[in-house]
């Protein structure tokens, strides 16, 4: 059974004149890290919050078409029930902390439920360790760094061991240091643990190289969807105003003078770097 | 001109976001502020025009102390992005958010239209007109908060990170309007975590850490510093770190720009093949 399904999905928002999603027709399988991505306004956002049920259940509005989530129907089910299954993570931090400490924000999540105490400190505890904030679990979430708060809202989901988590450019606020390691942190989630992932970014240099699958939309619709390598290289891409990293560019670029490179397209700066490495040391 | 002596900043909750930065920034200069969370770079550029007053020291804008002077009157020739579009955002239509400083600085009415269907375009927000800011996306609402700004047509533009939520284009359109800025010797100011944003603009690049300016230079010394740019939480350039990987094959380490490195590689390895 796919973690995600959904069949002809369109919403228009309550006032809205146009829907900002369009017949969109997509499966996600377990284990997946998938990268959503697009030029601003096409729908990314309106997308993740159908996955939680956000939309329709919060935002009202007209939806069509079909979709089920963890085997759900997101319009039967309320929030609270969906985010067993599905953890959502925003694009700031500071719109979903609130507690007085980092772990009774954790723990939130988990009494609401009315899991027994025992349970829940197991939880918060594991889920603190997993993002790396266990020791600072007694500080206030507003009194630590944004990469830190980022951290604290990630696992504050996480604390719920949902299958999937969706997360929505949870670094733009954050440096570009904290960033890499909170993408690292996402990518372990991924890979240890085997949980979904779902994450929508504009900054293709620094996950591309963790997403088994690349989907592109525009203008409430998804124009494509395939393996990052193949994805990136597409003129398509480019054209729809991705921002492809500048390795694989450089990469293009080498190629069509007619370099005797590697023809594999470079996910990280790392992998150009290999591929230039076997040219530069063959004299 | 913006003069910075000495300044030092704390707020009501003695916090210190500013600890003695010290800096002139002319006019025409473009300047791309960076550094970790929480190193006072906001705290900074709200210096610079007035929200903020500087708890020691001095700032001065074209020759006059903003203690001297009131927020209302730097106002009109110094434009403010928010970080957070949100927290500037507040009329029904994207139109009337664009009309409201226009008409406040007292336009006549035909200007008035003709620089909202400037500023519309500018930004793509030309379909949005009659839409209310809060339907949009988070991307798009920044953009309407920049239009509202770049209408009036500042002297100096101060952005506090104007590409979140921005896909490529727009990006490319805002380097190439701030491109035009300069040369009718405007000022810009970004407050920016984009390295590659900050890569292909090649601003002159302040870094700040802790309350202080860690390294001032160009883009080209700077991004390509690991070492400060480590200190400050920020990683080099994609381009850049691939030329650092290769950098014991006598491949120089100040690149960040694409083509630059383009043709460095291409020379190199055509000597060799």
């Amino acid at each position: 059974m796919p973690v995600i399904e959904t069949k002809n999905l369109t919403y228009t928002y309550p006032g809205g004149k146009l829907p900002s999603i369009k017949d969109v027709s997509m499966k996600v399988e377990k284990g997946e890290f998938v990268l959503i991505t697009g030029p601003s306004g096409c729908g990314k956002t309106t997308l993740c919050r159908c996955f939680n049920g956000l939309i329709p259940n919060f935002y009202q509005g007209e939806i069509k078409g079909e979709i089920t989530v963890t085997g759900l129907n997101t319009s039967k089910k309320h929030t609270y029930e969906m985010a067993k299954h599905v953890g959502l993570v925003f694009q700031n931090p500071e719109n979903q902390l609130f507690a007085l400490s980092i772990e009774k924000d954790v723990a939130f999540g988990l009494e609401n439920l009315g899991v027994d105490r025992e349970k829940i400190r197991q939880r918060v505890d594991w889920a603190l360790k997993q993002v790396g904030i266990y020791d600072i679990r007694e500080r206030s979430p507003h009194e630590v760094s944004g990469g830190q708060q980022q951290r604290v809202a990630i696992a504050s989901v996480l604390a719920m061991q949902p299958e999937l988590i969706v997360l929505d450019e949870p670094t733009s606020f954050l440096d570009p240091l904290s960033a890499k390691k909170i993408f690292a942190v996402i990518n372990e989630l991924n890979t240890k643990l085997g949980i979904t992932v779902v994450l929508v970014e504009h900054r293709l240099d620094l996950t591309a190289k963790y997403a088994s699958r690349i989907i592109i939309m525009d203008q409430g619709k998804i124009c494509l969807d395939g393996k990052p390598r193949k994805i990136l290289n597409k003129e398509e891409t480019r054209l729809l105003g991705v921002g492809i990293p500048k390795a694989t560019l450089l990469h293009q670029e080498l190629l069509e003078n007619k370099l005797k490179l590697r023809n594999t397209t470079p996910l990280s700066s790392q992998e150009l770097a290999n591929f230039l490495e076997e040219l530069l040391k063959t004299k | 001109m913006i003069e910075v002596e000495d300044v030092y900043f704390s707020y009501p909750n003695n916090v210190e976001a500013l600890k003695g930065v010290t800096l002139t920034i002319k006019e025409g200069e473009f300047v791309a502020i960076m550094g970790q969370n929480g190193a006072g770079k906001t705290t900074l550029v709200k210096h610079f025009n007035g929200l903020l007053k500087p708890s020691r020291g001095l700032v001065r804008i074209d020759n006059v102390e903003t203690t001297k002077t009131s927020v209302a009157a730097l106002a009109k020739n110094a434009g403010f992005v928010f970080q957070n579009p949100d927290h500037q955002l507040f009329s029904e239509t994207v139109e009337e958010e664009i009309a409201f400083a226009l008409k406040n600085f007292g336009f006549k009415k035909d200007i008035v239209k003709q620089r909202i269907n400037w500023a519309l375009n500018l930004l793509g927000l030309t379909q949005y007109r009659k839409t209310s800011p809060f339907l949009l996306s988070g991307g798009e609402r920044k953009r309407v908060a920049l239009a509202s700004v770049l209408a009036w047509n500042p002297k100096t533009l101060i952005l506090d990170e104007p590409t979140i939520g921005q896909d490529y284009r727009q990006k490319e359109k805002l380097r190439q309007f701030i491109l035009q800025m300069q040369t009718q010797q405007k000022t810009v100011v970004i407050v920016t975590h984009d390295v590659e944003f900050v890569a292909e603009c090649n601003p002159r690049v302040l870094l700040m850490k802790e309350g202080k300016i860690m390294a001032d230079g160009k883009g080209t010394e700077i991004l390509t510093n690991q070492e400060v740019l480590n200190q400050s939480s920020i990683v080099l350039p994609q381009i850049a770190q691939v030329f650092h990987k290769l950098s014991h094959f006598g491949l120089p380490k100040n690149i960040i720009d694409l083509y630059e490195a383009k043709n460095i590689l291409l020379k190199t390895l055509e000597k060799r093949q």
